[in-house]
């Protein structure tokens, strides 16, 4: 195709960014893994303040879900990225610190996917709490589990095994959205390949290569995903 | 092994209970001595599932007092309303030791029968794991269906999960078993082997409370028979006579519909 | 939280809304467009065209839109047969770049949508208008295509209103839409949170609007699932003349 040639040039020979790509891809899967656990934590707390809060509380968890559902993520990132580096130099300079502190891009990512996600997850788990049969819980209240257990060994299992499909989809968005993250420099594999595609003026062999590891994380994800769901609902399919 | 003793396993004093505006319980009472089995019987609306669920305090009764195993229910006022809380540790003990059979069975779907019967032992009761697998293990064989305690409920027929929800409410070694409607929800072709199952506990002397349609059942295997009307115990008294002379209008109209059915 | 700052801004912002919604609504459009005929190759039964509308639906959901809009904007200018077609004013420009990569995205969503439309057509009701004697063609436009619409149409609504979300996208190469304009504000005055807050309030009130007008078009095309009282008599008896 041109004058390295495209596997020379993607690979991991001396011109390669193979290897640069692939710290790319790590990264973004380190970035997304963080903004999915963050909102995990936040989907289940903000799932428990729909089911049982009172009228305030669900009011403030409503609100949540609806703004950070219809505001567009890359806004939320540019909140937490420039916000977040206000935030750090003004706590830096009450520090005595001088001039200008930068908030990482992982940190502000891993936020903004975070909060985003738990909005997301919030419905996933509120929508899958909705499903467990009541029967089963009270059942483990009949036979004298107090709350935590009850939560441990019979809520929370049937939970987690209806909400895996709505997960699943989270999982997905998240690793595509943290493309976005970009914008604030992070080194992910977008931004890698923006590095490339700058430096060696080929930018659709980059953003093609870039767009074929999306495509093989998001795919292996799928299947063990899928993988998972089955293994976990062998109880609930007839047969 | 029917050992009629004297002792008061359960008694339930002037209980009452409402929904919203509907009184659904009204000043009801109701003993049960040891190894006695009881029949509860009612149209839909009487009450009867709720007064079986509030000896274990799956519901709440307004007012009234339970003893169960000698051992009083302490009810305390809630702050600021008129409801009552109980004492949530003395409630979760004590219902270790009474067993409760459902109507829709209600088996754990994301556990085995076999993981079924020995979670609560386990996790509740805390006695040692093998222990509680070969009780399990026994206790499936009794009630027929041993061969089936590593598959999943859902893999299982009506009947067959019945049997094991009964067998891991027998896991706990109970003190008084209760049976909200055991086998309504099955077909009719399941419904005997449910019924053979629970012959068998009552003539090895155990306490029983069951709310039930199944009247060869209530007239053959019941020390007494209890019927209950909108929230009131109309009727109460040994089978035979129960059933031979109902001296209750509202009893004799009730048992002529099931007759029609 | 200064409010004579947070209105300025927010008139500010208003001026990108015509092309936010511009992107939004050409893209969805053509998009759906595009998704009827990938929907039309996977239930064709044609082995061929159904692994070629999968395939396209797999990459285009596999990766994320900001690396397709990237491979159209930047990658495609590397090839000078391109610069030379006849597309390339077209292709240049960060506009059509974007409308064409919201469309090739939107299509591959869509496309399932409107499968899962069609395949929840209830076969009874195709049964019968064959069983009348009507040909394939009537048959899908008057029984098909109409029952698969309304079906879609919730899905399509949502879908709707996440592209509005993806034209935020475009600032990234340099359109002045909403989030384009918010981007240069904050460049300029750093004043992150009035920012964030009237670009998300101005989002939300286009979902308003919108989820409005979907609830209302999916109301006006379901008379059938409108208690009877409420359906005006004159369109009953115009259905049926």
């Amino acid at each position: 195709m041109n004058s390295v040639g495209l596997f020379g040039l993607l690979g991991f020979g001396p011109d390669g960014w193979g290897e640069a790509l692939l710290v790319g891809a790590a990264m973004t899967l380190a970035v997304a893994a963080g903004g999915f656990l963050v909102g995990m934590v936040i989907g289940a707390f903000g799932a428990w303040a729909k089911l049982t809060g009172g009228p305030v509380i669900r009011t403030f968890a409503d609100f949540y879900t609806t703004v950070l559902r219809g505001v567009p993520d890359l806004l939320v990132i540019y909140l937490f990225y420039f916000g977040g580096t206000a935030a750090v130099s003004a706590l830096a300079r009450t520090f005595g610190a001088d001039g200008y502190i930068g908030m990482p891009g992982f940190v502000a990512g891993v936020l903004a996917m975070g909060v985003v996600s738990g909005a997301h997850q919030t419905e996933v788990f509120r929508g899958a709490f909705r499903v467990v049969s009541r029967g089963e819980i009270e059942a483990g209240r009949a036979v004298g589990m107090g709350t935590t257990l009850r939560f441990r060994r019979i809520v929370a299992p049937l939970v987690l095994r209806h909400a895996l499909p709505g997960l699943s989809n989270v999982w997905q968005l998240v690793l595509k959205e943290s493309a976005l993250i970009s914008v604030t420099g992070l080194v992910e594999l977008l931004r890698q390949s923006q590095v490339g595609a700058g430096s060696t003026g080929q930018p659709f062999d980059f953003y093609i290569a870039a767009a074929m590891l999306y495509l093989a994380i998001t795919t292996v994800s799928g299947w063990t995903l899928r993988r998972a769901e089955r293994h976990y609902t062998r109880g609930a399919r007839r047969g | 092994m029917r050992t009629d003793s004297n002792d008061i396993a359960v008694s339930i004093r002037n209980v009452s209970k409402r929904f919203g505006g509907l009184e659904v319980l009204k000043d009801v009472s109701l003993d049960a001595r040891e190894g006695e089995v009881v029949s509860i019987l009612g149209g839909s609306g009487s009450g009867k599932s709720t007064l079986l669920r509030c000896v274990n305090l799956l519901e709440m009764p307004d007012a009234g007092e339970i003893e169960v195993a000698g051992e009083q229910l302490r009810l305390v006022p809630r702050r600021g309303d008129t409801g009552r809380r109980a004492d949530l540790k003395q409630i979760d003990r004590l219902r270790s030791r009474i067993g409760m059979v459902f109507q829709s069975f209600n088996l754990w779907s994301h556990k085995t029968i076999l993981e079924n019967v020995i979670e609560a032992p386990i996790y509740v009761q805390k006695r040692p794991r093998s222990e509680c697998i070969e009780e399990a293990e026994a206790l499936l064989s009794k009630v027929g269906i041993a061969e089936k305690r590593h598959h999943y409920p859902a893999h299982l027929s009506g009947g067959q999960q019945q049997r094991a929800a009964i067998a891991r409410a027998l896991a706990m070694r109970p003190a008084l078993m209760l049976f909200d409607e055991p086998t309504s929800a099955l077909d009719p072709e399941l419904v005997g082997e449910v019924l053979r199952v629970m012959r068998g506990l009552a003539a090895e002397g155990r306490t029983m409370l069951v709310v039930t349609h199944e009247m060869g059942f209530a007239r053959e295997v019941s020390s007494r028979v209890v019927f209950l009307h909108r929230g009131v115990v109309e009727a109460e008294g040994a089978p035979g006579e129960f059933f031979a002379n109902p001296g209750n209008e509202r009893l004799r109209q009730f048992l002529r519909q099931l007759h029609q059915a | 939280m200064d409010i004579p700052f947070l209105s300025e801004t927010f008139y500010a912002l208003l001026t990108g809304v015509p092309l936010t919604l511009q992107l939004a609504l050409l893209s969805t459009g053509a998009g759906a467009a595009f998704a009827l005929v990938l929907a039309a190759m996977r239930v064709s039964r044609l082995p061929l065209l159904d692994a070629a509308a999968r395939l396209y639906v797999f990459v285009f959901r596999g990766t994320p839109l900001l690396v397709q809009i990237f491979v159209i904007y930047y990658g495609l200018g590397q090839f000078p047969a391109v610069r030379a077609s006849f597309a390339w004013p077209f292709l240049r420009e960060p506009y059509w770049c974007a409308v064409l990569a919201l469309t090739l995205n939107t299509a591959a969503y869509g496309s399932e949508i409107v499968r899962g439309g069609l395949l929840a057509v209830p076969y009874g009701q195709i049964e019968a208008a064959r069983a009348i004697g009507m040909s394939r063609s009537l048959l899908l436009r008057r029984v098909i295509l109409p029952l698969a619409i309304r079906q879609a149409l919730p899905a399509y609504g949502n879908e709707l209103i996440l592209m509005v979300k993806s034209t935020s996208l475009a600032s990234i190469i340099t359109l002045m839409e909403i989030t384009g304009i918010a981007a240069k504000i904050v460049s300029e005055t750093y004043r992150i949170i009035e920012v964030f807050v009237a670009a998300g309030a101005l989002y939300l009130l286009i979902n308003f609007a919108l989820t409005r007008l979907i609830a209302a078009a999916e109301y006006w095309l379901t008379p059938d699932l409108r208690p009877a009282s409420l359906v005006p008599r004159r369109r009953l008896q115009e259905n049926a003349s």
